[in-house]
């Protein structure tokens, strides 16, 4: 099978993330814990190869670090989006029509009207700000995106004849829904898996670039953002820079989403054979 | 079609009460003592009991909450505890540059999305096709306030066409006060509209391959005769869809790129909330983006069943 | 006259239409009739200038005097739907859900330029009431319509500027058989009385020999064999039409067997159903599917259940099968009462095979996994498992290699096979056939009956075969139950039933069938 371009691009430029997010654990070109205010507003050059920001911080090194927070966060929102909202979409589809589907539905209906800003907002009036309150809003705002994705995936999936020869089979709903549904709408799953990480990526910027997010010293894209903002006259590369990361980080994951889909989706495929 | 607006009608309003008893619980029960936790660990007893005097937490849980739904019906958002006026006073002025930033940026949207995702669809497959989707699939990865950055920087810093920020209100003069925010506004709207054209390109080239459109072309409607007389009203119904999405996070958005352009707008004064731990701003604020959405997913299914017979018969 | 003339057609390279030879006369029906991916459908397009992208053609579409494949394009839009009118297949997707009929009947004479909107609102109101159509107003959307009224609808667009040629590509195959009865005379009627040449394309022997005037077979994008209707069926000059017609009746053979006790029966068995709630506030409504239906089923039998869609006939099988629960009387089988609490152990005594080849099989199974998922009904899968599979797909006529390959490697007739397979793998008594060839060409159909008949013989199996189709049920059964309106309406031995139908009902299913005049089949039967 012919991998499309755009996964290859994509998976290239997540993975360049990932591994510098990995990375970070074990080396950075300097340590962002300490403040040398005195190379404060470097210019790139060969020692500081991005520069330096107001604190006089590697903004390389920042920079990774950051990828660290950003991809941690959403990487737990979507865990924890998909953990919940799967089973719940896939026991509203075997229950079609039953209260069980109806609360289950409403529910989602009534999460969708708090956007995730929304949640975060509730979320750190009551516990005060911190990362951990980015993750939950964000994860809480993932998981009726995915029981409907789910559900729906699953409801195509369940008037098909083999679902009806797996219950002459003596098969229950739970049994089903393991051994025929989820292996039918993984790829569904996974498509929508590498759009919400790149969303979460997005909203985690949002979060922390309005001070609900991560909080100082622990780096993230979106504080840069905000720490960059008062300088953008002087120094516009400080701003400029964690943009761009976030930038390619979610174009990465678009693309390949998008290539995902293409390989997956059978219309698709069938319209280029 | 009166049925079906009912019934919507109903259900609207259950999702308001539903949504009103989620947040009257997060702000005044999981605190505990929603007096001392605004005061701070440092309170007097005395300050605190004072509160706790003047925010009516004497009273039962039950009777609170319906004095607060009640208030916020007539108007009445209670009084701010770090201001020492009332809500409402406050909401108001700000509500004004908000809220209007957020439809001027989901106009725009829209009006640039539809007809480029009917270019592209048109175009399948052509050059434009693939400068509009690669061009597309950019928006999509911007985040808004970044972009807002980028914006100051080009045409206020730069360029000069534009002030750097603040709002001389609607008094100033309509143009005058649209002008200041028309960087937000287009900042906010380039994202959503590079999701919302692709939706549009999706959804026109699925309805363009139904077999409605093979009978319209029988019938001897032209390529375009049958694009816009029988695919584009199909399309628009995922489109909807996005576009009532698309409004609580341009909401959201608002509220965010607020710090970029030192807009006096709900942004701000939510998170001076926040910080000064006064819950009543806090907890009305929510309420009442909270109303906003849910009625524009009201309004959304209404332009659904205008536009789908379907659903007109209600459910 | 329209003429097709070495008409071909390749898409992407593939060639679809070899050499195409076709004349369409003025006043004359023409039937073009072959398999599922014979090109027929290829062929309207052609005509139409709709083929997909991608499309090669080279050849003439003569109409009058000029040649349809050299015109430009906006010179082909004022033809069509004007000179030529065309009908689809699918009448429950062929008009646009969100405009009233009204105006897509009046869209067809307000693009052609050909009358006001007050002239068009009056000649649509005439269209609509010669389609029989008269009671229904313009203002209806689609789905507030049947699938034969839909198809009415598309037929009045279709003729709404008396067209020259009208083609009809399948235009009966989704309706049931007295829906496709009334449309087939409908158009009938209108291509007589407006002298129109029409061009019926079906995969049904029986409705071109009853229809048209002139036929054409074809087969892998080349017409094999035209000629005048009758003559055409009377001599069946090529081999490839002799075997079509041959298929189209064939009849297994089925050795007699000793009936024995009844292994299931059914006593006053009502199925309802809950309809969402007409208002708020107003209680959920009920709908009786199966109302009061009795049978018995004896070892060894074949009993067939014909009637239209919407009958109730999927319904009762899904309770014989236990998987529904059911409001009233009784079914039993093996001495137990059928439900969802049937037992696993009797479960596996009954075993089904439904109608769609593509939906029936999980597509990332193997097909070892796939058969053997009604091992699942045992208290402990046998230790023999793969040979078991081999054994059942071996009578099958499936090659035992085929176990470990996946389901999108088949035909729609090996799947069917594999699917009997499946519900052989338990060894039941009773295997329900809910449409199981309805969605096979004839040929291949042929050879899946011939097998149902074989292993009935060698397992002295019983079936419960279900169709709409009578000729089916009439080739496979002993006896049959006619079903209408969730009630059993006649009930006899199979021969009896349909030559002397006691039942109103009956009588009108069997006339509204298409058949082959008797002895236009001479030379096929003897061949």
């Amino acid at each position: 099978m012919k991998l499309p371009l755009q996964l290859i691009l994509g998976a290239l430029l997540s993975v360049f993330f990932i591994v510098a997010a990995v990375l970070s654990f074990l080396w950075v070109p300097h340590d962002v814990t300490t403040l040398a205010i005195t190379q404060k507003l470097q210019a790139p050059s060969g020692t500081y190869w991005l520069g330096t920001d107001h604190l006089g911080r590697d903004t390389l090194s920042l920079l990774m670090v950051g990828a660290r927070t950003s991809i941690a966060v959403a990487v737990v929102a979507v865990g924890v989006g998909m953990a919940v909202g799967v089973p719940l979409g896939l026991m509203a589809a075997a229950n079609r029509g039953s209260l069980i589907d109806e609360v289950i539905m409403r529910g989602n209906d009534l999460i969708f009207a708090f956007p995730s800003l929304v949640i975060a907002i509730l979320i750190t009036a009551v516990f005060g700000p911190s990362a951990v309150n980015a993750i939950l809003a964000i994860s809480i705002f993932n998981i009726p995106v995915f029981a409907r994705v789910t559900r729906g995936g699953a409801l195509s999936i369940w008037t098909l004849d083999y679902i009806l020869a797996a219950r002459v089979a003596g098969k229950g709903r739970l049994r089903i829904s393991v051994e025929h549904i989820l292996p039918n709408i993984l790829n569904l799953l996974i498509v929508q898996g590498t759009i919400q990480f790149s969303l979460g990526i997005l909203a985690e910027a949002a979060l922390s670039y309005v001070g609900l997010g991560a909080q100082p010293p622990t780096p993230s894209w979106g504080r840069m953002l905000a720490e960059a903002q008062t300088m953008i006259y002087t120094d516009p590369r400080l701003a400029i820079l964690p943009g761009l990361a976030i930038v390619a980080m979610v174009l990465g994951l678009n693309l390949m989403g998008d290539g995902l889909r293409d390989l997956t989706d059978p219309r698709v495929r069938r319209t280029r054979a | 079609m009166l049925r079906f607006v009912l019934t919507r009608f109903v259900s609207l309003t259950l999702s308001l009460i539903v949504a009103s008893l989620v947040i009257f619980a997060v702000i005044e029960i999981i605190p505990g003592d929603p007096a001392s936790y605004m005061l701070g660990l440092n309170a007097s007893p005395d300050a605190v009991a004072a509160l706790r005097d003047q925010l009516g937490l004497n009273e039962s849980l039950a009777l609170r909450y319906v004095d607060w739904v009640g208030g916020m019906v007539t108007g009445d958002f209670g009084l701010s505890y770090t201001y020492k006026v009332p809500v409402s006073d406050l909401v108001m002025q700000r509500l004004w540059v908000s809220l209007p930033l957020a439809i001027y940026a989901l106009v725009l949207s829209t009006l640039i999305a539809i007809p480029v995702g009917l270019i592209a669809a048109a175009k399948r497959g052509s050059a434009t096709d693939y400068s509009i989707m690669g061009a597309t699939q950019l928006g999509i990865a911007v985040p808004n306030f970044w972009f807002a950055m980028l914006l100051v920087l080009v045409f206020a810093v730069t360029l000069r066409w534009f002030s750097a920020g603040g709002f001389p209100g609607w008094d100033a003069g309509f143009w005058l006060a649209l002008k200041s925010l028309t960087l937000p506004a287009i900042a906010l709207a380039l994202p959503q509209a590079s999701i919302l054209a692709r939706v549009m390109r999706s959804a026109l080239i699925e309805t363009l391959g139904e077999d409605y459109i093979r009978t319209a072309r029988a019938k001897g409607l032209s390529r375009r005769q049958a694009t816009v007389r029988h695919a584009l009203r199909n399309a628009m119904i995922p489109v909807l869809t996005i576009i009532g999405l698309q409004f609580s996070f341009l909401l959201a958005g608002a509220i965010i790129i607020e710090n970029v352009f030192f807009l006096p707008g709900l942004g701000r004064l939510i998170f001076q909330g926040i910080t000064q731990r006064d819950l009543i701003v806090v907890e009305s604020l929510v309420m009442l983006l909270v109303f906003a959405v849910i009625l524009v997913t009201f309004l959304v299914d209404i332009a659904y069943a205008a536009v789908d017979p379907r659903l007109r018969r209600g459910r | 006259m329209i003429a097709l003339e070495t008409l071909s057609v390749s898409i992407h390279g593939t060639p679809i239409l070899r050499n195409v030879d076709l004349g369409l006369e003025t006043g004359k029906i023409t039937g073009l009739v072959g398999e599922s991916g014979s090109g027929k459908s290829m062929t309207a397009l052609a005509i139409m200038g709709l083929l997909p992208n991608g499309a090669e053609v080279s050849g003439h579409v003569r109409l009058g005097d000029e040649d349809l494949l050299s015109l430009r394009e906006t010179r082909l839009c004022a033809i069509r739907g004007n000179r030529i009118g065309m009908i689809f297949q699918e009448p429950m997707t062929a008009l646009n859900p969100v405009k009233t009929i009204g105006d897509q009947v009046t869209e067809t004479l307000l693009i052609h330029g050909r009358a006001t909107r007050r002239e068009a609102r009056d000649i649509a109101t005439d269209k609509l009431a010669r389609v029989g159509l008269g009671q229904t107003p313009l203002s209806r959307f689609p789905h507030e319509l049947s699938g034969g009224q839909r198809q009415r609808v598309a037929i009045a667009m279709a003729i709404a500027l008396h067209p020259d040629l009208l083609i009809a590509d399948e235009p009966t195959t989704a309706l049931d058989v007295t829906t496709q009865a009334q449309i087939l005379d409908l158009i009938r009627d209108i291509v007589t009385e407006e002298g129109m040449s029409l061009l019926l394309i079906t995969h049904d022997l029986a409705v071109v020999a009853g229809m048209t005037d002139h036929t054409a077979v074809m087969k892998e994008g080349e017409i094999v064999e035209q000629g005048e209707t009758e003559t055409l069926f009377r001599t069946m000059s090529h081999p490839y039409t002799k075997a079509l017609l041959k298929a189209s009746s064939h009849q297994p053979e089925r050795p007699p067997l000793p009936v024995q006790d009844p292994i299931l029966t059914g006593e006053g068995v009502i199925r309802d159903y809950r309809t969402p709630r007409p208002s708020l506030f107003a209680a959920p409504g009920r709908f009786r599917a199966v109302n009061a239906v009795s049978f018995t089923l004896g070892k060894g039998e074949s009993l067939g259940l014909v009637g239209e869609s919407g009958c109730g006939k999927s319904t009762l099988t899904r309770a014989i099968l236990g998987l529904d629960p059911i409001q009233g009387g009784t079914i039993t089988a093996f001495g137990h009462r059928v439900g969802p609490g049937f037992p696993n152990a009797l479960r596996s005594g009954i075993q089904v095979v439904f109608q769609d080849p593509y939906g029936s099989f999980n597509p990332r199974w193997t097909v070892e996994r796939l058969v053997a998922e009604p091992f699942h009904l045992m208290p402990s899968p046998p230790a023999d498992r793969r040979a078991r599979v081999a054994e059942a797909l071996a009578d099958v006529g499936i090659e035992p290699t085929a176990m470990d390959r996946f389901i999108h490697e088949f035909s729609g007739g090996q799947r069917q096979r594999i699917a009997i397979a499946r519900a052989l793998i338990t060894k039941p008594e009773l295997i329900v056939l809910d449409e199981a060839v309805s969605a096979l060409d004839v040929s291949v159909r042929a050879q899946v009956l011939d097998l149902i008949a074989k292993l009935q013989a060698e397992h002295g199996l019983s079936y419960i075969f279900i169709s709409h189709d009578l000729s089916v049920v009439r080739a496979i059964t002993d006896r049959v139950m006619v079903m209408r309106e969730g009630e059993i309406v006649e009930t006899g031995a199979t021969e009896a039933v349909f030559s002397n139908p006691q039942h109103p009902y009956t009588r009108t299913l069997i006339a509204a069938t298409p058949q082959i005049p008797e002895d236009w089949q001479e030379k096929a039967k003897h061949a």
